[in-house]
């Protein structure tokens, strides 16, 4: 491979599938050689599967047969010594890191009355607490690199920007990345390092189309599928469109961690169809 | 060029109609998109504004421009024309039309500035500025609305705002409000022509290195300690608006936002401000 991103090292959280698979498989069809981290497990408080080994494993096979490079790790990111660890070792066998994209992120719903503590909490820990470790587990060993980089950090439309109900937890993590990566960016620029977050729309992934989602938006259903959430979904966007793919995402995040966007830094982009403008 | 391992970045087949093409940011668009595989149409006023305290685009700088465009194996036209003119920009889209059958991108860049203090700012400044920055805007687009939405095919709209649309240095209130009328004209649009697939997204540059910015009178008032001060005396000043340690951004910079924003890598953003900006909006 001959890319934009030739020789250089991207860690990617959430690569297991969905949009942070499309992340690394975008990246590494650039030239990056890929640090790919998944939790590997499904999470107490959500309500849909988590992401497996063999998910993960996909992520590699996807990216070795196109030729590309890439170290599989399972590791949760909330747990800041597991992450620091291994990362630092396929850091050290790569040759460093130089785009970070800080994406795992979990969802779930429910009103403020009957969300448990403890949902609230695993949801921050993840989304909010999550990233901050991923930065804690890269940003030290790119300042000593001193060969600048790119920081990428999921936000989301919906949760990020606009506020929709049910979601206190998610929305709370979703705008909290955007102040981390604010304060980080003012902190990092001198020394070449951008940091920016994205803001997708409901992406075609399983965080969306699972049975929790379809009843939570279509509670009058008796067994509401994928087909019975499209008009609902439409409706949020003011493009012709239910949702977006992952690999729409992987440009915006291919397009920042790029040379093409050597000042870009401190943004939030919103990649939503128009959802959050309107 | 990062062409051939984005291949959604490619624009063959497609058409752009660029304002302020002479020279500067609009030029730099046009032989990137050109370079991409776009026609263009190349709009510039080719002559001096009142307001304005530096020289504006040449009908030779526009030809260089059709010739550069021309050196990467596409079709320029070129219009001189004033985005004032609600007319002779009509007139510009129906060419454009005529000669290249339809239109797919239309990047309105054209803008000027003049740096005065609010309470300096006439009458007939105030004017110009807005009638150049936001109402040329509203001329360059609305041609292409009916044209796109009876095509069928989509497209997208690129307008030209600025750091100083989302926030509010001093000594260039008409430039800074014309520049923030041009996000609520972008998110608007977006949402009414969202439905059509015609996304609408803005460009918020922070300082870029053009002719916009080097001028005598501009250097003056950002270094008032120094008598005639140079470029090398701004460097600092302009610097330490930015996070990053850079003083200004090339256009360039500018036109791969343009290209990112022009091609299918962005299919479905729309409604959307993007600095290109250096952090400045940070600070």
């Amino acid at each position: 491979m001959n890319g934009e991103l030739q020789g250089r090292i991207a860690v990617v959280t959430g690569a297991a599938r969905g949009q942070g698979r499309a992340h690394a498989v975008r990246l590494a069809q650039s030239g990056a050689a890929i640090i790919a981290v998944d939790i590997c497990k499904s999470l107490e408080s959500t309500p849909y599967a988590g992401a497996t080994w063999e998910d993960l494993l996909t992520t590699v096979g996807t990216i070795e047969s196109a030729g590309g490079t890439v170290q599989a790790i399972s590791a949760d990111v909330r747990d800041l010594d597991e992450l620091c660890k291994t990362i630092d070792g396929a850091a050290e066998a790569l040759g460093g890191i130089d785009i970070v994209v800080a994406n795992a992120g979990i969802a779930g719903g429910a009103p403020i009355e009957e969300m448990p503590p403890e949902v609230w909490q695993e949801v921050i820990d993840v989304n909010l607490t999550g990233v901050w470790n991923t930065m804690k587990a890269t940003i030290p060993r790119m300042l000593q690199q001193a060969r600048g980089g790119s920081i990428i950090i999921t936000s989301s439309a919906n949760g990020g920007i606009k506020a929709p109900p049910n979601l206190s937890h998610y929305a709370a993590s979703k705008h909290g990345v955007i102040g981390m990566m604010r304060s980080l960016a003012v902190e990092l620029g001198d020394r070449g390092i951008r940091v920016n977050t994205v803001h997708p729309t409901a992406a075609n992934t399983d965080m969306i189309h699972n049975e929790f989602t379809y009843r939570m938006f279509r509670p009058e259903l008796p067994n509401p599928g994928r087909d019975d959430v499209v008009e609902l979904f439409k409706s949020f966007h003011s493009m012709p469109i239910a949702w977006i793919e992952p690999e729409d995402v992987a440009n915006a995040v291919a397009f920042l961690a790029s040379d093409r966007a050597r000042y870009i830094t401190g943004i939030c982009l919103p990649v939503d169809g128009g959802l959050s403008s309107r | 060029m990062t062409a051939e391992t984005t291949p959604n970045l490619r624009l063959d087949g497609k058409v752009a109609f660029i304002t302020g093409a002479a020279r500067g940011q609009g030029r730099s668009h046009a032989v990137q998109l050109a370079s991409l595989g776009a026609d263009v149409a190349l709009v510039d006023i080719c002559r001096e504004v009142d307001a304005v305290p530096y020289s504006q685009g040449t009908e030779h700088q526009l030809d260089e421009t059709v010739a550069l465009v021309e050196g990467t194996g596409r079709r320029a036209l070129r219009i001189v024309a004033d985005v004032r003119d609600a007319t002779a920009m009509a007139d510009a889209m129906k060419l454009t039309l005529a000669t290249f059958d339809h239109v797919d991108i239309v990047v309105a860049n054209a803008g000027v500035i003049q740096l005065k203090a609010a309470v300096d700012i006439t009458p007939a400044d105030w004017s110009e500025l807005i009638a150049i920055n936001l109402t040329g805007v509203w001329n360059t687009v609305s041609p292409a609305l009916t044209p796109m939405i009876s095509r069928g095919a989509g497209g997208s709209i690129i307008i030209t705002s600025s750091a100083a649309g989302v926030k509010g240095p001093p000594n260039m209130a008409h430039y800074s409000a014309s520049k923030s009328g041009l996000v609520g004209l972008t998110r608007s649009l977006a949402t009414e022509m969202g439905p059509h697939s015609i996304r609408v997204n803005c460009i918020a540059p922070t300082t870029v290195d053009t002719d916009m910015v080097h001028w005598p009178e501009a250097y003056q008032l950002f270094r008032p300690d120094i008598d005639k001060p140079s470029r090398a005396d701004v460097v600092d000043v302009f610097t330490s608006i930015n996070v990053l340690p850079v003083p200004w951004i090339l256009p360039s910079d500018v036109s791969n936002a343009v290209a990112w924003l022009a091609s299918d890598e962005s299919r479905y953003v729309t409604g959307i401000v993007l600095p290109v900006d250096a952090g400045t909006l940070l600070k």
